[in-house]
């Protein structure tokens, strides 16, 4: 089973390029030209985003080095060891909630302790792939629309986030 | 927000650090780490690159409103009482087309022009029929677009896969079918609690408007 996903996993993306190379190619579009041009905004975004990601890659590397995760990891071992989750990937699912490059930091952290395709690896990356960010988006998103009273806003974002993270668990078993 | 988190993680790590007797590995961290980003940047460019340079040949081709069309269908499944050809429909579109293929920054200004257009309906609205409309509350709408903007509704976690290339993985892309599996979960659950949500608003406006 494992194999049929790798497959299919692997073929998504280059099927999608071709994809949208072919359909280029079919409405007449100079398709190199327009890739180049659309490459150097993807530089642009890289280079946005540097300075907050070194701002909180040097955080998340701080706390590392502090040995706080082992502390936290200590604090909530009753509950932790039994669905085997490492405390940085807990630690991942709360931050995640408030600030996604600040998750990206502490991914990175999972990637170095754990590795990319152990347990923790692998569920932080689709835990990271199927959430957002929800209190930043609640705030940007309210405050455009001068929105004080959010309803049932949060509720319904907890459901949806709670299902992803279960999912991603649940998947992780699977895959490996 | 981010101010206090980013603030908080030093401080708790380098009292942390100072408690634990580590700091010299503390000071080390600073280096360590800012070093570490920037080579992960590097990583990044390459991939962002590729992943933007093909989005921007779909974009000229006209796939992207193509596959705003495809979503009409879904749109008038979550936002019933939206007219198909309103600003805000649009705006909605536009917004999930661009969460889909991972484009943030083009889905914020989309998103929030659509939450302007979701706030004059029920405006409108309000003058119509509803007597007890208030200011500042958001509309079933509105909650209904952001729980699925939070929901994510990104298919392919490019920046995900350039991290685990970087990171050493033997095979980086082996996450995207379970991450669209588990995209899909998490926009399922949330898609079925706003129609419940929705479906209540609607039951208690006809029952206050009844009486």
């Amino acid at each position: 089973m494992g194999h049929i996903v790798s497959f299919i996993s692997s073929a998504i993306l280059p099927a999608i390029i071709v994809f949208m190379i072919i359909y280029g190619l079919c409405q007449k579009v100079h398709v190199y030209d327009t890739f180049v041009e659309g490459a150097k905004d993807g530089l642009k975004i890289v280079i946005d985003i540097m300075p907050t990601l070194i701002g909180l890659i040097v955080a998340v590397g701080v706390l590392r080095a502090s040995s706080f995760f082992e502390l936290i990891g200590q604090w909530m071992a009753p509950v932790l060891d039994r669905l085997h989750i490492a405390a940085e990937v807990f630690t991942l699912a709360i931050v995640k909630m408030f600030s996604s490059s600040a998750s990206t930091g502490l991914l990175i952290d999972v990637y170095e302790r754990y590795g990319t395709d152990s347990f923790s690896g692998l569920f932080s990356s689709l835990m990271l792939s199927s959430t957002e960010t929800i209190f930043y988006t609640m705030s940007v998103y309210f405050l455009a629309a001068k929105v004080k009273k959010t309803r049932w806003t949060l509720a319904g974002a907890l459901v949806a986030t709670g299902a992803g993270i279960g999912a991603s668990f649940l998947l992780t078993g699977y895959i490996l | 927000m981010l101010n206090y988190l980013w603030a908080a993680m030093i401080l708790i790590g380098v009292v942390t650090g100072m408690c634990t007797g580590r700091m010299a590995e503390v000071s080390e961290g600073f280096v360590e780490a800012s070093k570490e980003a920037v080579d992960l940047c590097l990583t990044m460019l390459g991939i962002m690159a590729v992943w933007t340079g093909v989005l921007k040949i779909a974009r000229k081709a006209g796939l992207l409103e193509k596959m705003a069309h495809w979503l009409r269908p879904v749109i008038h499944w979550l936002f019933p009482e939206i007219e198909p050809d309103h600003p805000a429909g649009a705006y909605i579109s536009t917004n999930f087309v661009a969460n889909i293929l991972g484009l943030g920054w083009a889905a914020t200004p989309a998103g929030l022009e659509a939450m302007k257009a979701l706030g004059s309906v029920e405006e409108e609205k309000a003058k119509q029929h509803r007597p007890h409309f208030e200011k500042g509350t958001a509309s079933s709408e509105m909650c209904t677009f952001l729980v699925m903007n939070i929901s994510s509704l990104q298919l392919i976690p490019v920046s995900i896969i350039a991290y685990r290339s970087q990171y050493g993985s033997s095979n980086p892309t082996l996450i995207t079918g379970p991450a669209i599996a588990a995209t899909m979960v998490s926009t399922a659950a949330g898609a079925v609690f706003c129609l419940i949500m929705s479906a209540r608003d609607r039951r208690r406006l006809r029952r206050r408007m009844g009486r």
